[in-house]
């Protein structure tokens, strides 16, 4: 049975650039929408930013073009609307279109030496559906009482029609519907793919930490995203149908339901998803680090075992995120327990990264830096979070500012930097051209000071107590003295939205009129190197055969025979001895 | 040929051959994941079941609990679900499970006429049930059944938590049917066409797991939502 046939170059536009089933163009389709996603939600944060340094203020620009009716100034009724959908729109509409949908497309069968996914009719299906998301999230703001006001996590009662009348809550949990069937088509995708497409020799441990935590975070997509997509389909059954499974207070009678029911399908969901934002992250710098540190990654093994870990570890903890809403103390100490516990693995990652920096020759590439700054700002995030796993502390931490920073550390700013680590390392292949390092540069330094910044600023502040979602903070006496701090982090927050013109400059300039980058541009070993940049359609002509690992650095024999200090992974070399990422047994078979 | 061999040609490529995955089509892959997944929609679906009526004084609002007062908010008591009804209906839904197994069998034999017919038999299976589950709610065949379905009963859809959680997993499941059908339809029309004739029955193995994964999810919900006394 022909398992990977060689598809001719589509020749019409529809075909070739819309209705594609080729998956790098479908990873360029979703970076597309994920970049255009992420700067409305990005605007979104500057106004919330804007709103927490000067209440009440007109807002600059923005103000005199959307706010005309309250002069400017963002309302009560509106500041509820900007959080919410900053939120909702970061994690779901760009965030995991660009990890996800974007690298999870490009690189899986790229890396595996696949010529195409496996389904690519799903594939296409999978981006369309997005889009339809997307739209329906636009249109969610054109409702009578406008969009969805319920925060990201639309707890009812806040989420239910008297929480949150009209029909924008209600389009926008649909928006979470579809996306959600968009990512389970991916996630069948991306799992499938590697478990059946894998190129002759590509064993489980010679796939790339890439490979790894992105099929990592499909598996986690393909098992909980359904749980979410009950949940929405009960809450909008309950705001459309008269129906009442989150409607409080009417169970005495013996009917009605029990707010607390969404929280618990909630977070069966919500505590994977922030290990499905950064698993992919994980997996990228990983390898990214071990590229440019030109050393093998240390205990290649240990990392893969620590991912995995994570993954199942991250399915059982999602009660820390209910320690207030009153819990049996017995499950939240069991539920605190198996939180801690994830920061063995994670420390494992970590340990491992260091290692394999250590006494490497470390090039200070754009993507290197990008990768060292995700190390930097997920390890603050770890460290905040053991004072939120932790009961007796998070009950004075709860619903702080101190929360908001510490899982914008970890969801926000890592995937963040993680995510542009992976545009600049893959930026030569999937456009031919190399992007411009200075320019790079600037946009890491602004990226990663100011990002640092802005939510260690909300860390203090939340420290000192100021609660999150609060309109006017500075109503309050016992939080007027936190305003200084809460305008310094506002304007680390513009200058990070200024950092992003470089980005935008470099990527554009460099996309038509960058240097030819040639097929291996980072003197890289993974299979997507060894083809064409930007790769033909088939990707592999003929596929490759693998032979060691994805980290085959610094290996004297190697260095002495060839004159180069990386091996490729389709590349034989007798006399070799083969680092700890690699089989014998299978390289021997091969 | 080994995979060496292959990877110089620009045909098939036989790897990964190693244990765990063995002879798997891409295609049977996919369809396993589906259904973990979709099995973890129906769990998100049953537990929000489990946990209303676990934590309920009263679930069913009966015409006893109705006679003294205890449910106000109704104009009359709820019905109780026919179960030997729906019991008929589980036994059809498990007859078409072993019609589907019969129907891959014989396109493993080649023996295309039983094919079609058992195939046909459980399209019709599918069918049946489903209109069982139209009479069950509208009594659309209460000419034949003398019952005239739940709603016109008095078990109307956000009256309670009772009747709520029937009809959403139970139209769920439902419509999942529906899917099977249809899929089973095209599946059975590709084989009037004579596109089995090869004995090469995975694309009918696939369509079967989803059927008993249809039939599987339905014996679960028969079994909580029915049979689970009150």
């Amino acid at each position: 049975m022909d398992l990977q046939p060689i598809h001719h170059e589509p020749t019409t536009f529809v075909k070739k650039y819309l209705f594609t089933t080729d998956h790098k163009v479908i990873a360029k389709q979703f970076l597309w929408a994920g970049l255009l996603f992420l700067l409305w939600g990005g605007l979104l944060a500057m106004m919330i930013r804007w709103q927490w340094a000067y209440p009440g203020e007109k807002v600059p620009v923005i103000g005199d073009l959307f706010l005309k009716e309250s002069g400017g100034a963002i309302t009560p009724d509106l500041y509820p609307k900007l959080f919410t959908n900053h939120g909702l729109i970061m994690i779901f509409w760009a965030i995991t279109p660009m990890l996800i949908g974007a690298f999870g497309n490009y690189c899986i069968p790229l890396m595996i030496g696949a010529r195409d996914m496996a389904f690519p009719l799903l594939n296409m299906l999978s981006f369309w559906v997005f889009v339809l998301s997307q739209i329906m999230v636009g249109a969610s703001f054109f409702f009578d009482n406008g969009a969805a006001a319920a925060a990201w996590i639309s707890y009812p009662p806040m989420s239910g029609n008297i929480g949150t009348p009209g029909h924008g809550q209600t389009m926008m949990m649909a928006a979470i519907f579809v996306t959600g069937v968009a990512t389970i088509m991916g996630g069948i995708n991306y799992v499938t793919t590697v478990i059946r497409f894998r190129a002759p020799g590509m064993t489980w441990m010679r796939l790339p930490l890439t490979v790894w935590g992105l099929w990592l975070t499909s598996v986690l997509n393909v098992l909980f995203v359904p749980v979410l997509g009950s949940a929405g389909l009960l809450l909008i059954l309950d705001r459309m149908f008269g129906t009442q499974f989150f409607v409080a207070g009417a169970n005495a009678t013996g009917t009605g339901g029990d707010p607390i029911l969404f929280q618990h399908l909630f977070w069966i969901f919500g505590h994977p998803e922030v290990y499905i934002l950064i698993l992919p992250a994980w997996g990228i710098v990983g390898d990214v680090i071990s590229f440019f540190s030109r050393k093998p990654a240390y205990w290649y093994k240990g990392t893969v075992i620590a991912l995995i870990a994570v993954t199942v570890l991250s399915a059982v903890v999602y009660g820390h995120h209910m320690f207030m809403t009153g819990i049996n103390p017995l499950l939240g100490q069991s539920f605190m327990i198996l939180t801690l516990v994830i920061s063995i693995p994670a420390e494992v990652l970590f340990l491992n990264w260091l290692h394999t920096m250590w006494k490497g020759s470390i090039r200070l590439t754009v993507p290197m830096i990008f990768a060292l700054g995700t190390v930097f700002v997920f390890g603050l995030g770890g460290l905040t979070g053991i004072f939120l796993g932790t009961i007796s502390t998070d009950i004075y931490l709860h619903d702080t500012m101190y929360v908001v920073g510490h899982f914008h550390y970890t969801m926000a700013a890592a995937t963040f930097l993680g995510t542009f680590c992976a545009i600049y390392f893959w930026f030569p292949k999937m456009f031919g051209r190399k992007m411009n390092p200075m320019l790079g540069k600037l946009h890491f330094w602004f990226s990663f000071i100011f990002i640092t910044l802005v939510f260690g600023g909300q860390l203090v502040v939340g420290y000192a107590g100021q609660p999150r979602w609060f309109f006017d903070p500075y109503q309050y006496t016992f939080l007027q003295h936190l305003q200084d701090a809460n305008i310094k982090t506002s304007w680390a927050a513009f200058a990070l939205l200024f950092g992003q013109v470089f980005f935008v400059i470099n990527f554009f300039k460099s996309m038509f009129a960058g240097e030819e980058a040639g097929d291996n541009p980072w003197e890289v070993g993974t299979l997507e190197w060894t083809i064409p940049s930007p790769p033909p359609v088939h990707n592999f002509d003929p596929i490759p055969t693998v032979y060691h690992g994805p980290h085959e650095y610094a290996h004297p024999g190697v260095l002495e025979k060839m004159g180069k200090d990386w091996l490729g992974q389709d590349e034989a070399f007798d006399g070799i001895e083969l680092s700890a990422s690699t089989d014998e047994k299978v390289a021997q078979g091969a | 040929m080994s995979a060496n061999a292959d990877s110089h040609h620009h045909g098939p490529v036989d790897w990964p051959q190693e244990e765990h995955v063995g002879e798997i089509t891409a295609g049977k892959l996919g369809m396993w994941i589906f259904l973990l997944s979709d099995a973890f929609s129906f769990s998100g679906l049953l537990l929000a079941y489990g946990i209303r009526r676990g934590a309920s004084d009263m679930w069913r609002c009966s015409e006893e609990l109705f006679n003294q007062g205890l449910c106000s908010w109704l104009e009359r008591p709820e019905p109780e679900l026919g179960i030997n009804f729906t019991a008929g209906l589980t036994f059809l839904l498990i007859c078409s499970s072993v019609s589907m197994v019969m129907s891959y069998a014989a396109v493993v034999e080649k023996d295309m006429k039983s094919a079609k017919m058992w195939l046909g038999l459980t399209i019709l299976g599918g069918a049946l049930f489903l209109c069982g589950q139209m009479q069950e709610y509208f009594g659309t065949f209460a000419f034949i059944f003398h019952h005239e379905g739940l709603i016109k009963e008095g078990l109307i859809f956000g009256q309670s938590n009772y009747a709520t959680t029937f009809y959403a997993i139970t139209a769920f499941h439902g419509m999942h049917v529906l899917t099977g059908v249809t899929y089973l339809t095209v599946m059975w029309i590709k084989m009037l066409k004579g596109h089995f004739d090869d004995g090469n029955a995975n694309m009918i193995e696939i369509a079967g797991l989803f059927w008993h994964f249809v039939d599987l999810v339905w014996i679960l919900v028969f079994t909580l939502i029915y049979l689970i006394p009150l």
